[in-house]
């Protein structure tokens, strides 16, 4: 009978090599697998890129963040009101929002195992499955049927209760990612519970609280089911709080499902505007997420 | 016997720092920093049959034990042995963790830690610490030194808290080495200039006692030889405890040494004793390294 170097006999060693062949080859297949996957997430952004240049790029002009929408017939006209109106809308969201958000957030994270801790945070998670529409909805019956009109206040409202839950969550877990050796050193000096996770703790989970900020933010910017009943849109410049206004998201429903070509166009048009705006807020939120711990 | 003691070391100062302005004034003379502590008094902390329980772990068990003023004492023992648990019991740092009780008593200059009234934000003024891994905070390296005494409000004027930073750097054997980029961030310093901050920053706040959770395992032989001539300078003016798995480490620095074991506490004598004559076979098994 052969035998290999090691003693062993041949047959056994050409099964060991073919049960390894077969694992290789096993090992490949799952890896191109997973990759064909990878691959197929990165497809319909950029799918959804190329057919916004092709369709929305040509309408984008100086006009078009400068004017006002023209009316029905005229061609031109822009979607500057709308852009305004949006950039309201969030920072009303954010101005509501963040602080409640955060201080909730900070709430978990530091005594998160509190029975209040644990309604809250199940509370959130739940509102964050809550579809838009319902929150759009809810705002209307409260704020607008109390005010007896549609308004920036609402839409504001809207956006913040669609944000809320989301920042609430990042923040819990920016705020848990501190190294609890840091929070010690805090104690250990004599500062009390507040002072420790307000100066300390806080500072240190900074840069993660604003990614998960900003993320929040440039998801309600393109919301537009809560602003359908709230701030209902407006064809002129708004500014004030009691009035109904414009917002991208909502110019862009209006005009893809008018008649027009021309408001077609200008919906693609706004629709590219609106994807690069939410780009440049998660391009931005990247160097934001840098751990500090990291930096040297 | 036991309270007289305890009384008699209440009536004491301890650990005077030089920073401190206002309520040391009317304290007696510090006794002298040389010779054997009196066996009178001079206790800066004492633990009485102080036991403690993680959920329903126990990780002490009845521990008494003395620790002199302006002395360096170390913990020594295996681990899990409860060194830790104990020298954080001290400051009372394990209310941080949910769900842990104790029975017993320890006092800091002869008053009760854990009697109810006691204000926990005020007992770790007086007692600072130093962590295992340095924990500089996010920010600049003067704020490191200066956020202590700026929020327990020990300095009222600017030019008041640049000497305090300077002479606790000082004191820490890290001016020379930061006094030109103080306000860049800690966070770029070596592991050892780390934890001189972390040093710096406790002594910031005039504590009396400082508590050290082995505070050079985590740093180069070089770092650790600074530590430990740095503890040989602070004990004139502090009472030190060290915990340390590194018993040469224990020999060359400390005056006092515990050895504890499974959450008992085997021996504590004079550090000479224990390493050259130790009266229980369980310390003379762990120091020549039969365990552990």
């Amino acid at each position: 009978m052969n035998t290999s170097t090691l003693g062993r006999p041949v047959d056994t060693d050409e099964k060991a090599s073919a049960l390894r062949r077969r694992r290789n080859r096993f090992n490949r297949i799952m890896l191109t697998l997973t990759g064909v996957c990878a691959v197929v997430v990165v497809v319909p952004l950029l799918l959804i890129f190329y057919y916004l240049m092709v369709a929305g790029a040509g309408s984008i002009n100086l006009d078009f963040f400068t004017q006002l929408p023209a009316p029905v017939g005229e061609p031109g006209g822009g979607m500057a009101n709308a852009l305004l109106g949006t950039m309201f809308l969030v920072l009303l969201a954010g101005a509501i929002g963040i602080p409640i958000a955060v201080g909730a957030g900070v709430f978990l994270a530091e005594d998160g195992r509190s029975p209040l801790a644990t309604v809250v945070r199940f509370t959130a998670d739940v509102m964050n499955g809550i579809p838009s529409i319902v929150v759009g909805i809810f705002v209307w019956a409260w704020v607008v049927v109390w005010m007896g009109r549609f308004s920036l206040l609402a839409g504001g409202i809207a956006l913040a209760v669609m944000l809320i839950p989301m920042v609430t969550r990042t923040t819990e877990e920016m705020v848990r990612l501190v190294p609890k050796e840091l929070r010690e050193g805090g104690v250990a000096l004599g500062f009390t519970r507040w002072r420790t996770t307000l100066g300390i703790v806080l500072p240190a989970a900074r840069s993660g609280i604003l990614t998960g900020v900003l993320v929040a933010l440039a998801r309600i910017a393109g919301e537009t089911a809560p602003l359908l009943f709230t701030a209902f849109g407006n064809p002129f410049w708004e500014w004030r709080l009691n009035e109904p206004i414009s917002a991208l998201p909502l110019l862009i429903y209006q005009y893809a499902i008018s008649p027009y070509d021309e408001w077609h166009r200008l919906a693609w048009a706004a629709a590219l505007v609106l994807i690069g705006l939410v780009l440049a807020v998660s391009l931005a939120s990247r160097f934001l997420i840098r751990n500090p711990y990291r930096q040297r | 016997m036991i309270m007289e003691k305890l009384s008699d070391a209440g009536e004491r100062t301890v650990g005077q720092s030089p920073v401190r302005s206002s309520p040391s004034g009317n304290r007696p003379a510090p006794p002298p920093r040389t010779g054997e502590p009196a066996p009178d008094g001079g206790l800066a902390v004492a633990a009485r049959d102080f036991s403690f329980w993680y959920g329903k772990t126990q990780a002490l068990d009845s521990i008494t034990l003395d620790v002199p003023v302006r002395r360096v004492s170390a913990l020594i023992g295996p681990s899990g042995c409860g060194k830790s648990t104990f020298l954080r019991s001290i400051n009372r740092m394990n209310d941080l963790i949910p769900d842990t009780r104790h029975e017993g008593e320890i006092l800091l200059d002869g008053s009760a830690v854990y009697s109810s009234g006691r204000d926990v934000v005020e007992l770790r003024k007086r007692v600072g610490m130093v962590f295992q891994k340095s924990n500089p905070f996010p920010k600049s390296i003067y704020e490191n030194v200066a956020y202590g005494p700026r929020v327990n409000r020990l300095v009222s004027s600017r030019g008041d808290m640049d000497a305090l930073v300077e002479e606790s750097l000082r004191q820490a054997a890290l001016w020379d080495e930061v006094k030109d980029r103080l306000d860049r961030s800690a966070l770029g310093l070596s592991g050892g200039q780390q934890q001189r901050l972390c040093i710096a920053r406790a002594l910031a706040v005039s504590p009396e006692v400082i508590l050290m959770d082995e505070p050079a395992s985590a740093l180069d032989p070089i770092a650790t030889q600074k530590i430990e001539e740095l503890i040989h300078e602070l004990k004139d003016r502090y009472t030190i405890l060290i915990v340390t798995h590194n018993m040469q480490q224990a020999a060359r620095v400390s005056d006092f040494t515990a050895f504890f074991f499974m959450g008992r506490l085997i021996e504590i004598g004079k550090t000479e004793e224990i390493f050259t004559n130790p009266r229980q076979e369980q310390t003379e098994a762990y120091i020549t390294g039969r365990f552990g």
